[in-house]
């Protein structure tokens, strides 16, 4: 075996082996990215808080001063406050925090994404939320009782038009 | 010995294992860029046949993979897995020659443009890949998905959180599919414009692979395709987690640190290792000679040097002397790594002029022609006995590290064909042994092509006639092939001494070569200052 016909089969063979090595590693050894008898809890949503609790009236010097097509009687901020959320799990608080308003000028809403791992079987939850700031207490809140299936996905998202917070 | 030579050392020894397999011109290791590109090109024309049968929908994506791998196997199948695994193997191959560059040192000082250039590529060739496995829609992709838009959303640029696409099987339309299939192809063509800029520093860039080594690879990866194709592993449910997944450990191999680790430590990962990587040529610089001069007394512009410069540092402008030419060349400082290739190809770089200073039309201020008849004269002297046998050697390869009867040069092209001439005809050796890189693994790129040509009589200037090819050896050996040297030039010196003398020498009178050496010092120092 001369010249070529030798580096192409030798070459050849080595060049097989090593993609064949290549394909294997394309497809494992398999990872696990959730633990076993685990479910997966996500609280996600968008919401903007209320700003007309920071609204006041013109008064009708201020008014006065503006031009005839610009004299609306309320004046807001642009920057929205920030909101309050809160999510208990079989009575324990797991997560509490104020989102602040996305966006340069404060005027987005705030953004929640919480990832929360979970033991397979039942669990009570209550989700809670204020958007206002001069809201004693909070704004939405609601509670479910859930059964979570090993590497289930369950998600509690927040839909104004459907009432407030809804259990997927 | 430092830890890069140490490096480049073992990489040689390894590569040249490779040689007996392949032949050294099919050599992978010395052909990972080219192989980079065939690869890429394999990937594209496969992509392309797979949209064809691909359906862009949330819904029949996965039906659309499942019916080409499964009902049309032996087209579209096959294709799905050269897609898969020729972008794998290009993550292996860009990965190595990212390593082979560094430890060759070829990413510092005026080299530095294409390392830079280059770390962008790492990025979307991985970017690719991963928008790739989102398409397949399967539970692989919805763990690539919603980690990586995890990822995304960490960064404080996006109003509405990426990943809420992939919360429930609700909230996944198709029209938010289809601008992932347009990431897919948007993405690649980038790739394609950055591969471009990453060889716009350096002239003749290889980018298509020998013929037989492409044949090699294409013919593994079609038979692998056929004996393990790539499948699915089974459709996406948004309402569960795909909790155990085969990885692609070449292009998703980092996902389970972003499992493990926090966003924030990932992008401060990912930033501070890119600063690094487009960092390391100025850590330190490397220290380089001065940009090679012209000397327009002596260049009529044959723009032979613009022909054979590696690095595209020499242009043909305008004539700017008055001289009767049409052009005069010019050189670029930022590109010149003094490698000595142009004053070798230069027809004014001919050591047998006896009147007035050697000059050439091109010369190195650091290492002038002048200069280098002087150290081919007193390296001559070191040799003794029959069958002498003068090294001109590159420093980069076996003959690297100085020795009795050797000069050892940037690269051997550095050498005009009229310095091999010069040494047998005034009678300084028996036989010029030519040193040189490994083959396949110019140092300098083109150095051992344009050497070989010259002396073949096939590229100007060409080895004159009356030079005897017998008395020249070639030997292309890396720096750990120092012992294959030694035995090939000492098989070389008795074949000489079997010969006999050089018949038609006009020997070096002893005035001509204190001349020379009076003449090499002065004209040193003469460029020397000139290049201040």
């Amino acid at each position: 075996m001369k010249g070529r016909a030798r580096h192409l089969i030798l070459g050849g063979l080595v060049t097989l082996v090593l993609i064949a090595v290549v394909a294997w590693f394309s497809a494992a050894p398999q990872w696990r990215s959730l633990p076993e008898q685990t479910a997966l809890l996500r609280l996600s949503f968008t919401h903007g808080g209320d700003r007309s609790a920071a609204c006041r009236d013109r008064t009708e010097e201020e008014l006065a001063a503006l031009p005839k097509n610009m004299r609306a009687r309320q004046i807001c901020d642009r920057r929205r406050p920030p909101i309050f959320v809160e999510l208990e799990v079989d009575g324990a608080t797991v997560f509490a925090a104020e989102r602040d308003p996305s966006g340069l000028a404060g005027s987005g809403p705030s953004r929640v994404y919480e990832r929360l791992l979970l033991p397979a079987g039942p669990h009570d939850l209550t989700v809670r939320m204020r958007d206002r700031p001069d809201t004693e207490g909070f704004d939405y809140e609601a509670t479910r009782r859930v059964e979570l299936a090993p590497a289930q996905s369950f998600v509690i998202d927040f839909r104004p038009a459907e009432g407030g917070f809804v259990f997927h | 010995m430092s830890l890069r030579a140490t490096l480049r050392r073992g990489l040689d020894r390894a590569e040249r294992g490779l040689d007996p397999l392949f032949g050294p011109d099919w050599n992978p290791l010395a052909n990972l860029g080219p192989l980079g590109w065939f690869l890429f090109w394999i990937v594209a024309a496969t992509g392309v046949y797979l949209f064809i049968f691909f359906d862009t929908g949330v819904v029949d994506a996965y039906a659309s993979v499942e019916w080409l791998s499964n009902d049309h196997w032996f087209h579209a199948g096959v294709a799905r897995s050269l897609h898969r695994y020729a972008s794998d193997l290009m993550v292996v191959v860009m990965l190595l020659h990212l390593a082979r560059e560094f430890v060759y040192d070829r990413y510092r000082g005026k080299r530095w443009f294409s390392w830079v250039t280059g770390v962008p590529i790492v990025w979307f060739v991985y970017m690719s890949g991963i928008t790739g496995y989102w398409l397949v829609w399967d539970q692989l992709a919805q763990y690539v998905a919603q980690t990586s838009t995890e990822l995304l959303d960490a960064l404080p640029i996006f109003a509405e959180p990426i990943a809420r696409n992939f919360l429930t099987p609700e909230s996944l339309s198709s029209r938010f599919f289809t601008l992932l299939v347009f990431l897919h192809i948007a993405i690649p063509l980038i790739l394609l414009l950055a591969m471009w800029i990453h060889i716009q520093r350096i002239s003749l860039a290889r980018t298509k692979p020998p013929r037989g080594l492409a044949a090699i690879t294409l013919g593994a990866l079609v038979l692998v395709s056929l004996l393990l194709p790539a499948s699915s592993q089974g459709p996406a449910d948004l309402a569960t987690v795909p909790a155990v997944v085969g990885l692609d450990w070449f292009l998703l191999g980092l996902y389970p640190v972003i499992d493990m680790v926090p966003p924030g430590v990932i992008w401060t990962g990912a930033l501070l290792f890119t600063l690094v990587l487009i960092g390391l040529p100025w850590a330190p610089p490397r220290a380089e000679a001065p940009a090679a001069k012209v000397f327009l007394d002596h260049c009529n512009g044959c723009s032979r040097c613009v022909a054979d410069c590696p690095y595209g540092a020499i242009t043909l402008v305008r004539r700017s002397d008055g001289a009767p030419f049409l052009h005069e060349v010019e050189v670029d400082a930022g590109r010149c790594v003094a490698c000595g290739i142009c004053m070798g190809s230069c027809p004014s770089s001919t050591p047998f002029r006896r009147s007035g200073d050697l000059i050439t039309g091109i010369d190195l201020p650091e290492r002038s022609l002048a200069a280098l008849r002087a150290e081919v004269i007193e390296a001559a002297a070191q040799l003794t006995g029959t069958g002498r046998v003068l090294t001109i050697a590159c420093g980069f390869g076996a003959g690297g590290a100085p020795a009795p009867g050797r000069v050892v040069l940037p690269c051997v092209a550095m050498a005009p064909p009229s310095l091999f001439d010069f040494i047998l005809s005034r009678g300084l050796a028996d036989g010029v042994a030519i040193a040189g890189c490994a083959e396949r693994d110019c140092q300098n790129r083109l150095g051992r092509s344009w050497t070989l040509q010259r002396i073949a009589r096939e590229r100007d200037p060409f080895l004159r006639n009356r030079v005897p090819r017998p008395r020249l050896l070639t030997v292309w050996a890396g720096p750990s092939e120092v012992a294959r040297l030694e035995a090939e030039t000492a098989g070389f010196a008795e074949a000489l001494a079997a010969m006999g003398p050089y018949a038609d020498q006009r020997p070096l009178d002893p005035a001509e070569a204190r001349g020379a050496a009076a003449a090499t010092t002065a004209r040193a120092e003469q460029i020397v200052e000139a290049a201040k």
